[in-house]
């Protein structure tokens, strides 16, 4: 049985296009048939995510128009066995599409792969309403602002009102050593918040700067957010796979040292 | 005595989430933080009929919840009322 799957956030640059760069190539690497459609017309940027940005001849507006077949705009990625991706076009706008006919083209896609994974363009306009016209699945990403956090709230609440019950976040750029100094959000603050299940929890590291730099999915380097990819890949499978502990709680030292200044100050007031 | 007026502030991390979860539950209903305040003292006002609360203890705010057939998630009014005597 295949699936649908939507990458949003509301907010842009949290990382949605990685997220669906690494999360195809991680279940491509599992065996899994996956299609990545770049449903962000006139802004396109998983192609060069990918490092696929030579290989494109049509693209998802020449299959709507019926400029070309579907297989003409699918790209595959030699990389990955069953990886493909179809790119967005770069010289339209966001009405070249309408949800109908995105609706009908993963409908099509559906027949012939495990797992077809929508790049959503930022915002809550038409481009978001194509996205997850034909989406039976959604990943909310967000960062531990209170910015993001607030888009991905309004987006759940959207993605509810069109019938996507089975929403999942991914909390993404995780910086634990600010976490612990009490200068950022931890994933179960966000996972409070937020009141949907977590897929996964991905550290701000340089490794993914680099990797987007070469065009290169972090699946298969040997890092530690590689491996946090693929947990992740393998949760969308259904496997129970425990999370990494990114939260760093308060130790019992600093609870202690925390207790001791509060009644402290309490006594000389 | 500076030093530790500094150390007691909230932490960034805790601001952020006060200041989320006020924001999330005007954004939720679609109504300001005003209506809430609205409904929480005419919620007051009748449960004060029947029985002794304590008014400044009340909090009400619009959570998420799961319910229904299909199980998924719905806004939810949830309010916290401390009761003061059962008797009045």
């Amino acid at each position: 049985m295949s699936e649908v799957i939507v990458i949003t956030s509301g907010k842009g640059g949290v990382g949605k296009t990685t997220t669906t760069a690494n999360v195809g190539a991680g279940l491509a690497s599992l065996g899994q048939k996956v299609a990545l459609i770049d449903t962000d017309i006139g802004l396109r940027n998983l192609d060069v995510v990918m490092g696929l940005e030579n290989r494109i001849v049509y693209n998802l507006v020449d299959v709507i128009e019926g400029n070309c077949r579907i297989k003409q705009a699918l790209i595959k990625d030699k990389r990955y066995p069953g990886l493909y991706l179809m790119p967005s076009a770069q010289t339209r706008d966001k009405n070249a599409v309408s949800p109908e006919q995105m609706r009908k083209l993963v409908n099509v896609l559906k027949e012939s792969f495990d797992y077809i994974l929508l790049d959503c363009p930022a915002g809550i306009e038409q481009g978001f309403k194509n996205a997850i016209a034909g989406a039976d699945r959604a990943f909310v990403v967000t960062t531990p602002e209170v910015s993001a956090i607030r888009d991905a709230d309004r987006i759940i609440g959207l993605l509810e009102a069109n019938e996507i019950h089975r929403i999942e976040l991914i909390v993404n750029r995780l910086r634990p050593d600010m976490i612990k100094r009490g200068d950022m959000m931890s994933v179960d603050d966000v996972v409070d918040i937020l009141s949907i299940p977590l897929l996964g929890a991905i550290p701000d590291d340089e490794c993914v700067v680099i990797a987007t730099n070469q065009g290169e999915p972090l699946t298969g380097m040997n890092t530690s957010v590689s491996k946090i990819y693929t947990n992740i890949c393998k949760r969308v499978l259904g496997e129970n796979i425990p999370f990494t502990d990114l939260n760093y709680n308060r130790s019992l030292w600093n609870k202690m040292f925390f207790a001791f200044k509060h009644n402290y100050e309490g006594a000389q007031r | 005595m500076r030093l530790f007026h500094f150390l007691h502030k909230k932490s960034s991390s805790e601001l952020a989430k006060d200041r989320l979860k006020l924001l999330l539950i005007s954004d939720r209903v679609d109504c300001s933080t005003e209506v809430i305040e609205m409904i929480k003292n005419d919620m007051i006002k009748v449960i004060s009929k029947y029985i002794e609360i304590d008014p400044e203890g009340v909090e009400v705010q619009i959570t998420r919840t799961r319910s229904g057939s299909k199980n998924s998630v719905v806004p939810a009014l949830f309010a916290n009322i401390p009761i003061r005597n059962l008797r009045l």
